[in-house]
């Protein structure tokens, strides 16, 4: 195989071939995707957080069973715990330098995130259907 | 610059350390850099708030109680306040932050006129909103 003499990538990573197979940037994408959605989604949280204020329970129910009410505040929390995460994970991966407190707390954060997220969705669906 | 011995024993300078923020003039982008990470880590300990709230909603009045009592204490009233910000704050942060992906607003003063809208956006809108709520209550 010819090699360009000026490459930078060593002999073993020439041999190995393994390369970004174009998912390197997955994670700053992911981050900016979550990030465009949320911007209406959290404008559209606040703005049902508001129309509740001073409502009894019975009518906060009701206003969160509206299918749109619900659908927004469903892809929120989707889109809040995916960016969450990954933002997290930056900060972990920046801040925890021991391999295994680094390992243990990304674990701890895919975790959290994961129940927090099917937590919340769980409970607006069953305010939505019950 | 102190010395230090490497493995073999042979005495060899440190090695230089990359700048780190104590060496720097606090900047408004630095200190913007560093609110939009916080108040990023705030709203991941704050979901636990939305999820008190959605449970006790979706569990039934006396639950709901509950939780209204604690939103509407003094405590409660301030890290709502808290949360509406750091929610506003970091939204804004990260729309400053897709202008700067894109490659605009980087040069001198646009990024300093940038990162002080956003701040100034960010305390509007909270302040905004909170205004409409005791409007509306």
């Amino acid at each position: 195989m010819a090699r360009n003499p000026q490459s930078m990538r060593s002999s073993l990573a020439v041999v190995r071939g393994l390369g970004s197979a174009r998912s390197g940037t997955s994670e700053f994408w992911h981050q900016r995707l979550t990030g465009i959605a949320l911007v209406p989604l959290t404008i559209a949280f606040v703005w049902i957080i508001v129309s509740m204020i001073g409502k009894d329970y019975n009518t906060m129910r009701r206003i969160l069973a509206n299918p749109l009410a619900a659908i927004l505040l469903l892809l929120f929390i989707l889109s809040g715990i995916h960016h969450m995460q990954i933002g997290m994970r930056v900060i972990i991966e920046d801040y925890i330098h021991r391999e295994g407190a680094k390992i243990a707390a990304l674990i701890a954060n895919a975790f959290f995130a994961v129940l927090v997220g099917f937590v919340a969705l769980f409970a607006v669906l069953k305010i939505c259907f019950s | 610059m102190t010395d230090v011995k490497a493995n073999g024993g042979t005495l060899l300078r440190a090695r230089p350390l990359s700048p780190h923020l104590s060496v720097y003039r606090w900047t408004l982008t630095m200190a913007m850099s560093i609110a939009h990470r916080l108040t990023g880590a705030a709203l991941y300990a704050g979901t636990l708030l939305l999820v008190w709230w959605l449970v006790a909603l979706a569990t039934d009045a006396g639950a709901y109680e509950t939780f209204a009592r604690f939103i509407g204490s003094i405590l409660g009233r301030v890290i709502l306040f808290g949360f509406t910000w750091a929610l506003f704050h970091h939204m804004f942060g990260g729309i400053r932050h897709f202008v700067w992906d894109v490659g605009r607003g980087l040069d001198h003063p646009a990024r300093e006129w940038i990162t002080a809208l956003s701040l100034v956006a960010g305390l509007a809108l909270t302040i905004l909103v909170w205004i409409i709520a005791f409007l509306i209550r």
